[in-house]
């Protein structure tokens, strides 16, 4: 189907929260990380030899908890267990099904299928946080430093 | 999350990232993105909707083994609504007009006042 549009049609999350949080009385925005210079790795391996792990922003525990027990690893076992208190839409959808944020159960079956080796058997879960210095100086080398642990050849990462 | 994803692959980890959010990761630069235009919070297909979910997973995998590039972002085919409903979501997520405006910034005055409070009692 065509039709004719005067804006674009996938919806803008830095435009739409800037607006929304200054009718809350924010003035000075939220300044989003943006770089010019991206790295990449390539797969050392052909992906039906890889070992696979997922990165969530799902919560052990609810909104209020401190900090620091929202960085973790948890065994692939406590997927259903998470709390899911972010700013996901709650008039359009939720999140009662795991795997449409966290896709454990559906990657165990690309692994039968034989898509891939394996999974981790435990999966990582990082803060969303307002402070990007404390997730790239904390959490990002935490979750390479499991990564490592883990023998892991490629992370799949899901914000909520 | 983008920013997590950044540091593995500085660290030679590949990765791939799922999500509806495009501006907020594309602007941060990530190596490999598979975009699906869904309300937030089902990034990896429709609850319950286990074909759709394991075609989106296995997109994922395959744009890991075939990127050449950082920041390629491959969208994926699945709709959330046809029509007018597709609209509807994008629309009224977040939305600021004339009939929540005055209700916002009272909201946001409260809140403002509450941590106030918060930020006394911290102190005494």
């Amino acid at each position: 189907m065509r039709e004719g549009i005067s804006h674009r049609t996938f919806v803008s999350y830095i435009d739409k929260s800037r607006e929304y949080y200054r009718a809350y009385g924010y003035e000075k925005p939220y300044a989003w990380a943006r770089y010019e210079d991206v790295p990449f790795a390539q797969l050392s391996k052909p992906l039906s030899q890889c070992r696979i792990g997922v990165v969530t922003t799902a919560d052990q525990g609810p909104r209020e908890a401190p900090r620091s027990t929202k960085l973790y690893s948890a065994p692939n076992s406590s997927r259903n267990e998470l709390f899911r208190e972010k700013s996901w839409d709650r008039e359009a959808t939720h999140t009662d099904d795991s795997d449409t944020y966290l896709p454990l159960t559906r990657i165990e079956e690309h692994v039968a299928a034989g898509t891939i080796k394996e999974l981790n058997s435990r999966f990582y879960g990082v803060p969303t946080d307002y402070s990007q210095r404390l997730t790239v100086e904390q959490d990002a080398p935490q979750i390479a430093t499991w990564a490592r642990e883990d023998n892991l050849d490629a992370v799949i990462l899901v914000p909520l | 999350m983008s920013l997590v994803a950044r540091h593995l692959e500085a660290n030679n980890i590949p990765t791939v990232v799922i999500g509806s959010a495009r501006d907020i990761v594309e602007e941060c630069g990530v190596s490999r993105f598979l975009f699906v235009d869904f309300p937030l919070g089902n990034p990896c297909g429709k609850p319950w909707d286990i074909e759709m979910q394991y075609s989106i997973i296995g997109g994922a995998l395959e744009l890991l083994e075939r990127a050449w590039l950082p920041r390629t972002t491959i969208q994926r085919p699945e709709i959330w609504a046809h029509g007018d409903a597709d609209k509807v979501w994008r629309e009224r997520f977040l939305r600021v007009d004339d009939n929540n405006r005055e209700e916002l910034a009272k909201a946001g005055e409260m809140r403002r006042q509450a941590q106030a409070k918060n930020r006394e009692a911290a102190q005494e």
